[in-house]
């Protein structure tokens, strides 16, 4: 069948100043260069082009170039670029469209309607350069009091009954299973957790060996594969982490092709290697609410109540609901995934549809909880479409205690966000499991290269903090009179709870 | 958003997330429990009229009222003859009123929208409680009148202490309220500089719930988070003004939660992490337990403030130090003021001066009067 798909891309090499070093043709996972041996020359295939930018990176004298095709479909508002493409896929491999990464659309967006505020006269900006300026957050269920009693000598002791995790910069790495992305970057993001004072999350992938020795500054999930789940890896990590759900596919479960099932991951996910992991949309134990609550007591009688457990589901309309049915379910820490939240792999028809954005859902979770009084008894953990240090400021003001990254962090080492995580094929190094394209991804340079990204908002949320007035940033935490909208409706400023800029 | 309502339209016209001011704080108090007249403080607050601007002024006087030292004295301001009318029927209907009077006034001394001043004295009726804490039920219904919007407003509602406040300046509301007639042991006072209103006599501190009061110099930045934390509690924060917020939580921590002041300290103004983390293990663990369990209640912007309650006056500023505040001694007489020239004015040979550190409490006690949080404590969960 002759494919009636148009490029995306127009690629050119300047043949001016190519050397023809053939670094373009190595760089390229997805073969869209060629050496013509006859001519001496690169030949390209611009069909098969993701944009990933890989060679124009490497290419030593700067003679690629990567634009957006000039070729059209006809101009129709309705019939756009997009769902023609999609169409002519369809209509040619008849399955389900994939894709990688977060929503890509541009009006799920709040963050970038939020402003904030800083102080001018009445009170005074705190310099973080001569001032303390405190970012530790602990992350846990707090009692709703403390009970003091008198022994006529000193204050001693309060010992609080749930554990916490104690992060030195509100900013988590949201999970990425080893699969999804390979040891090399999940090992890069372990040694930075360890050395920024925060966490990663391994995802449902189960626990390599080579990550035991970060185990103290891991989270562990329990998802609906139940993969690698045994007595020793939950009793591993700081915390555990019961998905129900991910932002970018709300509703539906996971699936790794059983090409990417290597005797390693087969090894570390607990099934035999080139089987497909399926895991299930649902938890096949969790059909209610009750049931969750009986999932979480049976992992803290697992740990003996050592560590908190935390509940990520995807941010969808009824949100606030759900959420208070789990903090009384009994969860420690409530990760909630906005629609623009990531993915190694998911249908671009449930990425780009369905949930709702990660703004609405923090501020109408946060505020439910505090009516119901009990905000205390649960730490909110919101992530999906966190791009900036002032994502996570404005995320914090709205309700949160931190952000989970994922993104960010692998753009951070190299990732240009070209969509084709699923493919297994990525010229980065990132996601893919081919051991020799993995080598792409050294683990010392990402860990270096994801610290000074942690470090750089850190510094830069101290920033933002100190304008305010504010030196320790459990003052932020639902601080929404430190925010204003720009261009939002009365009801959506109402549920965001803010005020309209100049107001 | 909609445009606020009575109370809050009234301290925050503009409607403004919160009322802005600075101030001149002070605060006096004999640990004996002798009683004073209220001349020293009210000419330690003119010296420092520079750091006010005429539109508001207060005291809150401890010892006030012996002669009925076991009923709850209400100081209730009202608009006009008609809220006046209506709160009158509402304390009669909910209280046992032993003795009711206007609060003599010389209005010559106000500006021209001076409200009506009553003060009532009143027993609570067991009968009313049904399962109610005495003082939960004196705190519920003050709040009632509060938010009524009937243009009635409790000033005041604790035993044998009444707050006195106004318009003006601190010359002028002692001028109007006869402020040399009355005598205490404890004085707090407070001289205001607004930004955002045009100064209404609610607003003006001291900010009092039961016998607790708090004259407050600062503006509180994390006024957002302080507030969410406090409704979470079931508190309503009807005056719009970070002042409020202190009340609040004090009623909260002081009142309801039976902490020491040296803890609701730490809350307010805990340690930094670095230093909670060198401490010895049983005080970390406290004061790390205090910020996770309390961090909302963290008091973050500059502030200075005094907080007072029978037998306690406790001086306080943000933890580091953005707000002045000056601790002296003279024999039995203790004071906190923003400056020293205001204690100087009326006691120049001091025993002793100082300027507390950032987040450190001074905290003066009467040994005459029993406070009722003074013990040393060990913290559970």
């Amino acid at each position: 069948m002759k494919s009636h798909l148009l490029p995306d891309y127009k690629v050119t090499i300047d043949r001016e100043t190519c050397t023809v070093c053939r670094g373009c043709v190595i760089q390229c996972t997805f073969n869209v260069y060629s050496f013509n041996k006859e001519k001496n020359r690169i030949d390209i295939d611009a069909n098969k082009c993701v944009d990933c930018q890989r060679c124009i990176t490497f290419c030593p004298e700067n003679s690629i170039t990567v634009a957006p095709t000039p070729i059209q479909y006809k101009q129709n508002a309705s019939w756009d670029r997009e769902n023609i493409r999609n169409i002519v896929k369809q209509a040619e491999a008849g399955g389900i469209l994939l894709t990688g990464m977060g929503c890509d659309k541009p009006d799920f967006t709040f963050f970038d309607r939020l402003l904030l505020n800083a102080s001018q006269v009445t009170n005074p900006s705190i310099d973080p350069i001569r001032e303390p300026m405190e970012l530790r957050t602990y992350l846990g269920s707090k009692p709703s009091l403390v009970n003091l009693t008198s022994t006529g000598e000193s204050w001693t002791d309060i010992s609080l009954a749930s554990p916490q995790l104690q992060v030195e910069t509100p900013i988590i790495f949201s999970a990425m299973s080893f699969g999804s992305v390979n040891l090399n970057v999940q090992e890069a993001l372990a040694r930075t957790a360890v050395s920024s004072g925060t966490y990663f999350n391994v995802g449902e992938g189960g626990l390599n060996p080579r990550l035991n020795k970060y185990a103290d500054h891991l989270v562990l999930q329990v998802a609906s594969g139940r993969f690698g789940v045994h007595k020793k890896y939950l009793d591993a990590g700081a915390a555990i982490e019961i998905k129900i759900g991910q932002g970018a596919k709300p509703g539906i479960g996971g699936h790794l092709p059983g090409e990417k099932v290597t005797e390693e991951v087969s090894a570390t996910r607990m099934i035999p290697k080139g089987t497909d992991a399926i895991s299930p949309a649902p938890h096949h134990d969790i059909y209610s609410i009750e049931d969750l609550s009986q999932l979480i007591s049976v992992i803290k009688e697992a740990t003996d109540y050592s560590k908190p457990v935390i509940v990520k589901i995807a941010a969808v309309h009824n949100s606030a609901a759900i959420a208070s049915g789990i903090v009384r379910a009994g969860a420690d820490i409530i990760a909630i995934d906005g629609m623009r939240g990531s993915t190694g792999a998911a249908p671009q028809v449930i990425r780009d549809n369905v949930g709702i954005p990660i703004e609405m859902a923090i501020a109408s979770v946060d505020s439910r909880l505090n009516q119901e009084g009990i905000r205390n008894r649960v730490s909110l953990i919101a992530g999906g479409g966190i791009r900036s240090s002032s994502d996570v400021v404005k995320a914090i003001a709205l309700g949160a205690d931190a952000c989970y990254i994922a993104t960010a962090a692998l753009i951070a080492m190299g990732c240009t966000v070209c969509q084709k995580c699923y493919t297994g094929k990525c010229p980065w190094g990132i996601t893919t499991m081919d051991p020799v394209i993995s080598r792409r991804l050294n683990p010392d340079i990402a860990a270096k290269r994801v610290e000074n990204l942690i470090r750089a908002w850190s510094l830069e949320i101290k920033e933002m903090l100190g304008g305010m007035g504010i030196n320790s940033v459990e003052s932020l935490r639902g601080n929404r009179h430190q925010l204003r909208g720009v261009g939002l409706t009365e009801r959506e400023l109402e549920i965001l709870g803010i005020r309209m800029v100049g107001s | 958003m909609k445009t606020p309502i009575g109370v809050k339209g009234r301290n925050n016209p503009y409607g403004d997330d919160k009322v802005i001011d600075a101030c001149s704080i002070f605060g006096m108090m004999d640990q004996q429990g002798r009683s004073m007249a209220g001349r020293d403080v009210v000419e330690a607050m003119t010296n420092m009229n520079e750091r006010t601007n005429g539109l508001g002024s207060g005291y809150a006087v401890y010892g006030l009222y012996p002669k009925h030292r076991d009923q709850y004295a209400l100081h209730v301001m009202y608009d006009d003859r008609k809220a006046l009318e209506w709160g009158s029927g509402f304390i009669d209907s909910e209280f046992k009123v032993i003795h009711d009077e206007e609060i003599p006034m010389d209005r010559s001394h106000c500006k021209a929208d001076a409200p009506i001043m009553w003060r009532y004295f009143v027993d609570v009726n067991p009968d009313r409680l049904n399962g109610t804490g005495e003082e939960d039920f004196v705190v519920q219904r003050c709040f009632s009148i509060n938010t009524s919007e009937k243009g009635a407003y409790v000033v005041s509602s604790g035993k044998d202490m009444g707050v006195f406040k106004g318009v003006g300046w601190p010359q002028e509301i002692a001028d109007t309220f006869h402020l040399d007639e009355y005598r205490g042991y404890l004085w707090t006072a407070h001289g205001r500089f607004p930004t955002n209103t045009p100064g209404w006599w609610g607003g003006a501190h001291p900010f009092s719930l039961l016998d607790q009061s708090v004259v407050h110099n600062g503006e509180i930045s994390s006024y957002g988070t302080n507030r969410r934390f406090l409704e979470m509690l079931g508190y309503q924060c009807t005056f719009q003004t970070d002042t409020e917020i202190f009340s609040l939580a004090l009623d909260y921590l002081l009142r309801r939660r039976h902490l020491p002041v040296e803890v609701v300290a730490n809350i307010f103004a805990p340690p930094l992490w670095k230093d909670i983390d060198a401490m010895p293990p049983q005080q970390r663990n406290l004061l790390r337990g205090l910020r996770m369990v309390y961090g909302g209640l963290l008091m973050n912007g500059p502030f200075s403030i005094i907080f007072a309650r029978h037998g306690l006056m406790v001086g306080l500023t943000d933890r580091i130090k953005l707000r002045p505040l000056i601790a002296a001694k003279k024999k039995d007489v203790f004071f906190l003021a923003s400056e020293e020239s205001a204690i100087r004015c009326v006691q120049a040979d001091l025993d002793r001066v100082w300027h507390p550190r950032g987040g450190e409490p001074v905290v003066a006690s009467c040994g005459n009067i029993p406070a009722s949080t003074n013990t040393v404590l060990v913290m559970s969960s």
